[in-house]
């Protein structure tokens, strides 16, 4: 699906997430950032689809941006490798303390699961980012446990603490910030997801696979 | 070689062209609310379109210069000053080390740019120097400028501000203000209000019942307080969807309109969020959105539906204003 974005961007959207369409997605990135176009300032894939950003002033931007964008599109999904795997896997120490975990009871409640099987069901998953968005760094993992889906909270926090781990639907967040959130908080990460003065800045890449570790107050303070 | 801040203003920060190439790792771009305004201001100076330059909001900064600097000062209509006398906008004004400028309030528009010649060289971080409030990063640690600040120049500032303003053909030498008999058009000023701004449908549009279709491009919208730098709060009619719908979070445009679940839209400005899971109703054409930019809180905007050949057309019209302007500049620095 190809859809219009204002005239300073172009959007291809699929229907939902889908792990192959979500990696096929990333490796169309990819091909397109090495393209270089010099009018294209960002290339974002998102969960289910992917944004050209581009400079609306730029000297060199044609005329036909929307044609332009469709055959860039098809030709760099056809040098594309099959689907994006960054070869990585990010350990994540989670504290799933209710000191740190506020929405563990209502989550509980909701999923009739303990505290201990739901930090289980957590870590013992297979866990993958789907999309980085939101704020610098703040990654949507998909690969959480069905039994664990629980929807986004009808009253969002003001602000989510940084670090919290939270759950919706089929996805974690991890907050690099202190940001409004609705998703339900089931632990906290020592982590600094985001910083811009390590390289790389981001804790967190699209197509990077994450594994949860549960840690103790005591280790989460070592840690931070 | 620095300025220093004596009153900082309401809202003043470094910003460059902007923070580019890193969306896909939620990185927000930030740059200038109004980029014309900062072009036209970096190329009196005699710089590179996008170098950094301080954005100043609504109510206006008192600096003071420690170093010979060529100055200029673009975009909002600032009530400014030099010893006590007008200080004009839009155009090169070579300021003396010591020298005091103080700003006061935008009388029409609401931001402005103030570039000195070479930029201001706060270190960029993630290749860029424009501050990002939020994550506190990018030019002066992060932060709004403050009272006692100072704000690094090059090195050879003193030198090339000297050199530059010598290129000037039209040099108007007085004793108390050095500057030059022209000045380069304010381009982005809102005209009378309600200002029209165009824009097309956005791809959840279809999404929102009829009356709200129509109350989007009929009524007139008020900016409200709590807008900022990330996105315009707009105050008007409720704009209903016809079906209740979640969207799973997609990315985001500067000059989207997102509806959240209250139905009061948000125009998302420089800061905005690289993905969001509200529909979008809207987007604005990107020639208008320097202009909506100008509105203060309190200030009324209408949208006029235009389609993208349309809004192509007006981003022509604009570049050919622009470079015009550019033109003549760049005129005056050769004779």
């Amino acid at each position: 699906v190809y859809a219009e974005f204002g005239d300073t961007g172009r959007t291809a959207a699929g229907g939902g997430v889908d792990l192959e369409l979500n990696r096929s997605l990333q490796a169309l990135a990819v091909a397109i950032r090495v393209r270089a176009v010099p009018w294209i300032r960002d290339v974002v894939p998102a969960l289910c689809g992917i944004a050209l950003h581009f400079d609306p002033f730029h000297p060199q931007l044609p005329d036909s941006v929307l044609e332009y964008c469709r055959e860039l599109l098809q030709e760099s999904f056809k040098s594309a490798s099959k689907f994006e795997d960054s070869g990585r896997t990010v350990e994540v120490p989670v504290c799933y303390d209710p000191f740190f975990a506020a929405d563990l009871d209502e989550v509980s409640a909701a999923t009739k699961l303990s505290a201990q099987n739901i930090q289980k069901l957590h870590t013992s998953a297979k866990h993958w980012v789907l999309m980085v968005g939101f704020s610098p760094g703040q990654p949507y993992i998909g690969g959480l446990d069905a039994k664990l889906s629980v929807p986004r909270r009808a009253t969002p926090r003001t602000r989510m603490p940084m670090g919290a781990v939270a759950i919706a639907n089929a996805q974690t967040a991890v907050y690099p910030y202190e940001t409004p959130g609705g998703w339900s908080i089931i632990g906290r990460t020592p982590l600094t997801v985001f910083d811009p003065a390590r390289d790389p800045a981001s804790l967190f890449a699209p197509g990077d696979r994450v594994r949860f570790i549960s840690v103790s107050r005591d280790e989460f303070e070592r840690l931070k | 070689m620095s300025l220093r801040i004596i009153r900082p203003g309401l809202l003043s920060t470094v910003q460059d062209r902007g923070r580019y190439g890193l969306q896909h790792l939620g990185v927000v771009t930030c740059g200038p609310m109004d980029p014309v305004a900062l072009e036209l201001a970096n190329a009196l100076v005699g710089n590179r379109s996008g170098e950094a330059a301080i954005e100043i909001t609504v109510l206006g900064p008192e600096i003071e210069f420690e170093c010979d600097v060529l100055i200029a000062i673009c975009g909002a209509q600032f009530d400014a000053t030099l010893a006590g006398r007008a200080l004009p906008l839009n155009r090169p004004v070579f300021m003396e080390k010591k020298s005091k400028l103080r700003t006061g309030r935008a009388l029409v528009g609401s931001r402005a740019y103030l570039a000195v010649a070479g930029g201001i060289a706060t270190l960029p971080v993630l290749g860029s120097r424009s501050t990002y409030l939020p994550a506190r990063f990018g030019g002066l640690e992060g932060r709004l400028l403050r009272a006692g600040d100072h704000l690094p120049l090059i090195e050879n500032v003193s030198s090339l501000s000297l050199q530059r303003y010598k290129k000037l053909g039209s040099r108007k030498d007085m004793a108390d203000l050095r500057t030059v008999s022209w000045s380069a058009p304010a381009l982005t000023l809102p005209e009378r209000e309600p200002i029209v701004i165009h824009a097309m449908e956005g791809r959840h549009y279809a999404h929102f019942d009829a009356a709200a279709q129509r109350a989007f491009f009929e009524a007139t919208w008020r900016v409200s307080l709590d807008s900022n730098r990330m996105g315009f709060r707009l105050a008007g009619p409720v704009l209903a969807r016809a079906e209740a719908f979640e969207i799973l979070s997609e990315p985001a445009c500067l000059g989207t309109v997102q509806v959240p679940a209250n139905g009061l839209p948000i125009a998302l400005m420089a800061d905005h969020q690289t993905t969001g899971g509200y529909p979008k109703i809207a987007e604005i054409a990107a020639a208008d959105v320097p202009r909506l930019a100008q509105l203060s809180p309190g200030g009324t905007v209408q949208f006029a539906r235009c389609t993208l050949e349309q809004a192509r057309e007006l981003r022509r019209a604009l570049r050919q204003r622009v470079d015009a302007a550019l033109r003549s500049l760049a005129w005056d620095y050769q004779s």
